[in-house]
């Protein structure tokens, strides 16, 4: 074989698998089984407004997910609550999020994680309440986005409480924590979001499974311009 | 077998002294490019000198980039002399080479030349570790320690799944997601983890060092003038180990102690419950705690 060829060869190796790299890296999150969700856009006085509601339950149940028994956010969607972390906000918005908590506490490992910052007044209300931080040894999970600087950490509810959720989707006539805060989004970007709490049953030190997949305690959130 | 004689092909005869045309070539590339290289590529070497150890460290880079320059000419003068002088052309008939014979000088001129850059290397790498630790890991119990370290300004890396936070135990173990030093100081940091091993890695300070859960990993690093630099986890740590990363700055005392009293009003509503669960330590470790619902 000439060494024209050879070389040409040997091009055309590296730059199917450099397209291949960027196909999967670009595509991380689609490839994980967890599709992007474009939150509906409200416009007040010109400015983008966006209503988030999302739930966190203690088991997704089998009809969400092959995994029953693994601790999961869910997003409401029009279609009602799904299993889907990758949602589409837009740049420069007004983000009014209302979530609702399920689960039961396991505590914060850095207790420091319980104080809700990088949102407006850098305060939440819980229950109706505004709280300015939470007992970290309440704390169920958090909704943190590093880079935003947005850190909200979610009460648990009583371990005795009454008509406790067993699977997801968790109607609202089951007992559970209301927490709503409003932050603003930026410029464009891909910003991961992740629960900080090690709220994994069953995994060692609660950091294995849902804590180490794509879709269930974590996600993206795609700011769009 | 006369007949067969006369059919063997003849060996080669080359009179040409091959050895003295690559040690000159190498010795007129070297002394070209060794200056170029040290002078105009050293100084673009990372990290940079943002800190008394940044800059050692790229001190150090310009030495060993110094050194192995001419190391590498004689590399590529030694592989491009042969490739063009011995390249054999189709038509060419394949002939074994003459037979080769050791040189004990050539030999002892090798072993001298390159134990002498080793061991060179490694005295001085010892030198510069042991000046000051370079910006490295040193354990519990650094035995490097830079002049002043007594009276050095302290502050506590923690790392955990998947964020690093900050802890300064002179102001009362407040806690902050952001890494904020003063200028011009000797820094400790005291470096942990409270989950699996991380490795806190402050690019243009020159800093990195492991971050293990129950062990304090000791760092002294010297900063210079207020600059920003870049933290990134250098150690494969699990799903989000790429997103483990953030900015910190360095910034004069003024503005130092703004900051600091700033984050410690902020702090305040979260300080009760932060000593009540984990008190300033040099390390923590992590909690098996089974969940309590769910």
């Amino acid at each position: 074989m000439r060494l024209g060829m050879k070389l040409l060869l040997v091009a055309v190796a590296v730059l199917a698998a450099g397209v291949l790299i960027g196909f999967y890296v670009s595509n991380l999150t689609t490839l994980a089984g967890s599709p992007a969700y474009s939150v509906p856009v409200q416009k007040v006085n010109g400015h983008p407004v966006v209503n988030l509601e999302f739930q966190t339950v203690a088991a997704i149940g089998p009809k969400l997910s092959q995994n029953p028994d693994w601790v999961s956010y869910l997003i409401h969607t029009s279609g009602g609550w799904k299993r889907e972390t990758v949602w589409n906000l837009p740049a420069n918005a007004t983000v009014h999020v209302t979530w609702f908590n399920f689960d039961g506490a396991s505590g914060l490992r850095n207790p420091y994680l319980a104080r809700p910052q990088g949102m407006v007044g850098n305060r939440v209300t819980i229950d109706g309440k505004p709280a300015n931080a939470i007992d970290p040894a309440d704390a169920s999970h958090t909704f943190a986005v590093p880079a935003l600087g947005i850190i909200v950490a979610a009460p648990g509810i009583a371990d005795n409480a009454k008509n406790q959720c067993g699977f997801a989707p968790c109607p609202m006539s089951n007992a559970h924590r209301t927490i709503k805060f409003t932050f603003h989004t930026t410029t464009p970007g891909h910003f991961r979001w992740q629960c900080f709490v090690p709220c994994a049953a069953g995994w060692i030190f609660g950091f294995g499974g849902p804590m180490q997949t794509i879709g269930y305690m974590d996600g993206f959130l795609n700011v769009r311009a | 077998m006369a007949a067969d004689q006369a059919a063997a092909p003849q060996q080669p005869t080359d009179s040409t002294n091959h050895g003295v045309r690559v040690v000159v070539a190498w010795i007129v590339l070297a002394t070209i490019a060794t200056p170029l290289v040290a002078i105009y590529v050293g100084p673009l070497i990372p990290p940079g000198n943002a800190t008394v150890q940044a800059q050692g460290q790229t001190f150090t880079n310009q030495v060993m980039v110094s050194i192995l320059t001419p190391v590498l000419c004689l590399m590529v003068v030694f592989f491009g002399y042969g490739l063009l002088r011995f390249r054999a052309r189709r038509s060419d008939v394949i002939l074994d080479g003459p037979p080769i014979r050791n040189d004990a000088r050539i030999q002892l001129l090798w072993i001298v030349i390159t134990s002498s850059i080793v061991l060179f290397l490694a005295g001085f790498g010892t030198y510069e570790l042991l000046k000051d630790g370079s910006g490295g890991g040193q354990g519990p119990n650094p035995i490097a320690l830079p002049a002043g370290h007594n009276s050095a300004y302290q502050v506590q890396v923690i790392g955990q799944q998947w964020q690093f936070t900050y802890r300064y135990p002179s102001l009362g173990g407040m806690e902050s997601n952001q890494l904020v030093l003063p200028a011009d100081r000797l820094i400790r940091l005291n470096v942990t983890s409270l989950d699996v091993v991380h490795s806190f890695w402050a690019v243009e300070l020159g800093v990195k060092a492991d971050a293990n859960p129950g062990v304090n990993n000791v760092v002294y690093v010297e900063t210079k003038s207020p600059t920003l630099f870049h933290v990134r986890c250098a150690e494969l740590c699990g799903l989000w180990h790429g997103y483990m990363f953030n900015t910190g700055r360095v910034v004069s005392s003024t503005q130092f102690t703004s900051w600091a009293t700033h984050e410690q009003k902020v702090f305040a509503s979260i300080k009760h419950f932060v000593n009540r669960d984990a008190p300033y330590a040099p390390f923590y470790l992590p909690s098996t705690a089974e969940r309590r619902a769910g």
